[in-house]
C-alpha cells in the first residue's frame, strides 16, 4: 500500500479571490505581516500498490486528467508507503 | 430541426432550455441522460446550466468525464453545433471543447442578475441574427464565471474573432466596471476555432419569450436553426 498526498495549488500569478478574502480576514483579526495567502486542495489517495514508481505514474496521470486543471493548476504529491496490513 | 439537451445529475436549466426549444421555438427536442454513450441523430446539443455534481472537485470537472461527452466529443469533431450554457460552458472547458478555465468570481458571490453583453461576432452560427457591436440584455447566475486563460490563447482567441459575448456598459463600452466576475478581457462567452462550439455564462434560455419581458436570448437559438437549415439545404439531395 502507498499513500499519497496530494496537493492542488493555483499556480502563481493567477488571482486567488479566496485567499485575499482570508488574508483581508486575518488582518482584520490583528494577525499583522500577512503578505499573502494562497488557497488549494489537499488530497489523500490511498493506492493498492508497493512500486513507488508505477504509483508516481499513476498519480501523475490523475492529476492531468482529472485531480488539477492545469489551465490554472499545478500540483505536487508525497508517496509514504504504508506497512502491510496483513502483517502480523 | 432535432436537439439534443444533456442532462447531467444537478443540472437544472435543462428543462428550461427544452420548454423554450419545444414550445417557443417548435423545435424537436430529447432530453438525453449523461448515462447514455449515444446522442442518436441530432443537429444541435445544449449542455445546460445548474450543478453537474454538485460542483465537486471543480464546476464541470467531473461532468466531462460521463459516458455521454465521449459522443460530444464525436459529434464536435463532425462539425455539430455544440452550445454550452453556464454550467454547460463550464463542462466544455473542463472537457478541452473550448480553451481556458474557470475561477471564482472575483468578488467571492453568487451573482443573479441581469448584464449587458455585447455581441462581438455576429459572424457565427449562433449569432447570425444579432448585429455585431448590439448590446442586449442577459440574465447571469453563477458563483464562477471568471474566464481565464494564458496570454498566447488570449491573442489566438482574439485574433480568431473567437471572442463571442463581453460584458459591457449599456451604451456597449467594454469597462472594468461592467465586469461582474473579474472575468479577463469581459469575456462572457467564446467560441471554439472550428467555429461550432459556443460557451457562454449568461443564460439565454431565461430571456427567450415575451412573457419573461426580454426576448433577447431568443435569437441565439434562431440563429442555431437557421444555420442548421441554410447548411441542410446547400447539401446536395442525396443520390
Amino acid at each position: 500500500m502507498i499513500r499519497a498526498k496530494i496537493h492542488v495549488t493555483l499556480k502563481s500569478g493567477i488571482l486567488d479571490p479566496q485567499g485575499r478574502a482570508i488574508r483581508q480576514s486575518l488582518e482584520t483579526l490583528g494577525f499583522a505581516g500577512v503578505t499573502d495567502v494562497r488557497v488549494g486542495k489537499f488530497l489523500e489517495i490511498e493506492l493498492n500498490q508497493d512500486d513507488p514508481a508505477e504509483a508516481e505514474a499513476q498519480l501523475k496521470a490523475m492529476c492531468e486528467t482529472l485531480l488539477a486543471n492545469t489551465v490554472i493548476e499545478e500540483y505536487r504529491y508525497e508517496l509514504e508507503p504504508q506497512p502491510s496490513q496483513h502483517a502480523s | 430541426m432535432k436537439w439534443g439537451v444533456i442532462v447531467f445529475p444537478g443540472s437544472n436549466c435543462d428543462r428550461d432550455c427544452a420548454h423554450v426549444l419545444a414550445d417557443v421555438l417548435d423545435q424537436d427536442v430529447n432530453l438525453i441522460w449523461h448515462g447514455d454513450s449515444s446522442l442518436g441523430e441530432l443537429d444541435a446539443v445544449v449542455l445546460p446550466g445548474g450543478f453537474s455534481y454538485g460542483d465537486y472537485l471543480r464546476t464541470g470537472a467531473i461532468a466531462q468525464l460521463s459516458p455521454i461527452m465521449h459522443a460530444v466529443q464525436e459529434f464536435t469533431r463532425t462539425g455539430g453545433l455544440v452550445l454550452g450554457i453556464c454550467n454547460g460552458f463550464q463542462i466544455l472547458l473542463e472537457a478541452g471543447l473550448l480553451p481556458g478555465a474557470m475561477l471564482p468570481n472575483v468578488g467571492l458571490s453568487f451573482i443573479c442578475e441581469d448584464v449587458r453583453v455585447k455581441v462581438e461576432n455576429a459572424d457565427t452560427p449562433f449569432t447570425r441574427h444579432y448585429e455585431s457591436g448590439q448590446v442586449i440584455r442577459l440574465p447571469i447566475a453563477h458563483a464562477e464565471g471568471n474566464y481565464h486563460t494564458d496570454p498566447v490563447t488570449q491573442a489566438a482567441l482574439q485574433a480568431n474573432a473567437q471572442i463571442v459575448f463581453r460584458y459591457c456598459r449599456t451604451d456597449g463600452t467594454v469597462t472594468e466596471q461592467a465586469n461582474p466576475n473579474g472575468s479577463l478581457d469581459n469575456i462572457a462567452g467564446i467560441r471554439n476555432a472550428a467555429g461550432n462550439v459556443l460557451g457562454l455564462m449568461p443564460h439565454p434560455e431565461r430571456c427567450a419569450e415575451a412573457l419573461l419581458d426580454n426576448e433577447d436570448g431568443q435569437l441565439l437559438f434562431r440563429s442555431m436553426i437557421d444555420s442548421v437549415m441554410s447548411r441542410q439545404a446547400e447539401k446536395p439531395a442525396a443520390s
